[in-house]
């Protein structure tokens, strides 16, 4: 277990700056997930807290020592790659050996720690395999013993499972995440994908374009997301953004088709006429039946919150996505119900949204309007 | 037995028989070598069936025993120049080439990366008999005419390129990750290149090594050039002067021909398995 401080991390690849000045506190124990759209840096962040890349500025300090300069065998670190990495003309069992030998470990710590972590990952059958001889998630769990092997003071990931098919993924995200608790080590996992990010984490570190745009506890991050960038990279399907106005009375960000009331204690008193970005997730609204047109749902009289001309209704059969366009923009709405009672194209959908579920953001920075909480 | 057959019954002798022929006319000259091989005379005689008229093994006899003027073992003497010379341009080769083109697989942009790579493949576009005069002024000066040495270091010169562009091709398609991930496991550059990289470019080192050797031993302008002791001669130099200006012992030829071919086909036979890998993981390009 180790704790981790990244200072002004700066890295420059030919004439891209891939990481703009990353600050970034691990602690002990903590699963850290980095996650953001593919380009934002994630990957070449790992790779140099790894060693695999030197920084062009800022300090990297593992426990205290500052390991910067250090070459990757010196810094104590696991690494599971995208790739899984395995050594093809080795077997599992010297696969899982490799570090263990490089540093000088005696055959009896050897042969025990590979008995450990095959019993704790169930390798057993497969330890006189060679890689080519297996699947994608035998080979997944060999990267990830190897790195349990070594016992390192820090474990790093690099979308470890995203060349495994879907349900394989759920089942070996569970894994990790138990893999985490038993072990208690501190991790740094790289994704994409937002559920593997929202499940595992204990601090979500979003990046954007080689800045950490939001860092916190994942669910924090979802319901307050500090920009409107973090706002539509997590959830999906994803946030809708309308451009809307402050009403005359501060109460309410008005477009066509949309009046948003906004939480008063969140965002503070905004001024009237104000341009704000209005989010609102499509899992954040309340159909309201009796206002809304045909199949069960009524053309509305009273004025309602949102108002959506259904062009396209996808149903998932357990809920189902209405899209049409709010204040000239696209808005998806999570519908729930039975398929018959669905709503259909041309229908008109009433719905009503809970102040607390309104985000507000600048439209020219993208930032969050909420005062700092 | 219960086959399932496709199409008429007369489709299979019929693929047979055309396949047949086809290896009849592959085969045609080297049958004709070995009854020539076989036949106790030395002209060849025109005939449809390549089949012995007096068979014998007396050509074998006199290539395999022929003694020098010095009463020394000729064949012994020749195939152990041959086997040496051939087995250290391979060593010299993959020896250079290994660490060069692993360099320029992995750092493709340090200084006289390009450059060198350009003067490398500017090597391979002249024949190896162009630079015969100079190579044979250099050696001469070097003392080194009428020894394998002097001939590995010519051979060396064209085997050298000739590996690191294979070599490098292979180690390019070496995933980068591996060498990453023994290196985060424990180990300095060159041990991961030792412990990772190396085995996994066996397969490519085997064809290299096998291409530089046969190479070697298959030349003969420059060899016929530089050497002229007998007891100096590689094979197919010495197989050469079986066929002189006034006299041709096409016997002794065939015989020396299927000896000197021996060696090559049982070194092709015990790496086809690399062949068909290397082959197959880009270890071979053009």
């Amino acid at each position: 277990m180790a704790t981790l401080s990244l200072r002004t991390i700066r890295k420059v690849l030919g004439a891209n700056a891939i990481l703009k000045g990353i600050d970034l506190d691990v602690q002990s124990g903590e699963f850290v997930v980095l996650v953001g759209p593919s380009g934002c840096g994630k990957s070449t962040l790992l790779r140099t807290i790894a060693g695999l890349e030197t920084p062009d500025e800022g300090s990297i300090k593992l426990d205290d020592r500052d390991v910067t300069r250090a070459e990757p065998r010196e810094r104590d670190i696991a690494m599971v790659f995208q790739s899984y990495a395995l050594y093809p003309h080795l077997t599992v069992r010297d696969n899982l050996a490799f570090g263990l030998r490089l540093r000088g470990e005696s055959e009896a710590t050897v042969k025990s720690r590979v008995e450990e972590v095959s019993q704790m990952l169930g390798l057993g059958a497969l330890l006189d395999r060679l890689p080519k001889d297996m699947s994608g998630g035998q080979r997944q769990r060999v990267a990830m013993g190897r790195a349990i092997a070594r016992r390192p003071k820090l474990f790093l990931f690099d979308e470890p499972l995203s060349n495994l098919d879907a349900a394989l993924r759920n089942q070996v995200r569970v894994e990790i995440k138990k893999l985490h608790a038993s072990l208690g080590a501190t991790m740094i996992y790289v994704t994409h994908d937002q559920v593997e990010a929202m499940t595992l984490a204990d601090q979500l570190v979003v990046l954007n374009s080689g800045k950490v745009e939001q860092k916190g506890p994942p669910l924090e991050v979802y319901a307050r997301p500090a920009s409107r960038f973090v706002a539509g990279f997590l959830g999906s399907p994803s946030m809708n953004f309308t451009d809307a106005v402050v009403s005359d009375d501060s109460t309410s960000a008005v477009a066509e088709g949309l009046r948003a009331p906004i939480d008063r204690q969140r965002f503070g008193a905004i001024e009237r006429g104000r341009k704000v970005v209005v989010g609102i997730r499509p899992h954040d609204v309340t159909v309201r039946k009796g206002e809304s047109s045909a199949h069960g749902y009524r053309d509305g009289a009273t004025p309602t919150e949102i108002t959506v001309a259904v062009d396209v209704v996808e149903a998932m059969g357990f809920e189902a996505y209405a899209h049409g366009p709010v204040g000239g923009a696209p808005f998806v709405a999570r519908v729930e119900g039975a398929a018959d009672a669905l709503p259909r194209r041309g229908d008109r959908l009433a719905l009503s949204v809970e102040p607390a579920h309104v985000h507000l953001f600048d439209p020219e920075t993208g930032r969050s309007l909420a005062g700092a909480p | 037995m219960n086959t399932t057959r496709k199409g008429p019954f007369w489709l299979e002798p019929l693929s047979h028989f055309v396949l047949i022929v086809a290896v009849a006319f592959a085969l045609y000259p080297v049958l004709w070598v070995i009854s020539l091989a076989l036949d106790g005379v030395q002209r060849p005689v025109a005939r449809a069936i390549p089949w012995p008229e007096s068979p014998s093994l007396d050509n074998f006899r006199a290539i395999l025993f022929a003694r020098g003027g010095g009463g020394e073992w000729l064949f012994v003497r020749q195939l152990t120049n041959s086997i040496v010379i051939s087995a250290a341009t391979a060593l010299t080769a993959i020896a250079i080439a290994t660490p060069a083109a692993y360099a320029l697989a992995r750092f493709p942009d340090f200084v006289g990366a390009k450059g060198g790579t350009k003067a490398l493949l500017a090597t391979q576009m002249f024949p190896g008999v162009a630079s015969a005069v100079p190579l044979y002024m250099l050696l001469d000066k070097l003392r080194l005419l009428d020894t394998r040495s002097g001939l590995v270091l010519v051979y060396a010169t064209t085997a050298v390129p000739f590996a690191i562009f294979q070599l490098r091709g292979a180690f390019e398609t070496i995933p980068k990750d591996l060498e990453e991930a023994a290196m985060v496991d424990g180990a300095t550059r060159f041990q991961a290149f030792v412990k990772v990289v190396l085995p996994a470019a066996r397969p490519a080192l085997a064809v290299t090594a096998l291409f530089a050797f046969m190479s070697a031993w298959n030349e003969f302008i420059l060899a016929a050039t530089f050497l002229s002791r007998e007891s100096a001669f590689t094979l197919p130099v010495a197989l050469q002067r079986h066929v002189g200006e006034y006299d041709a012992a096409w016997g002794k030829f065939a015989a020396g021909s299927i000896i000197v071919s021996v060696p090559v086909m049982a070194l092709f036979y015990a790496l086809q398995k690399n062949l068909v890998g290397g082959l197959t993981s880009g270890g071979v390009k053009g």
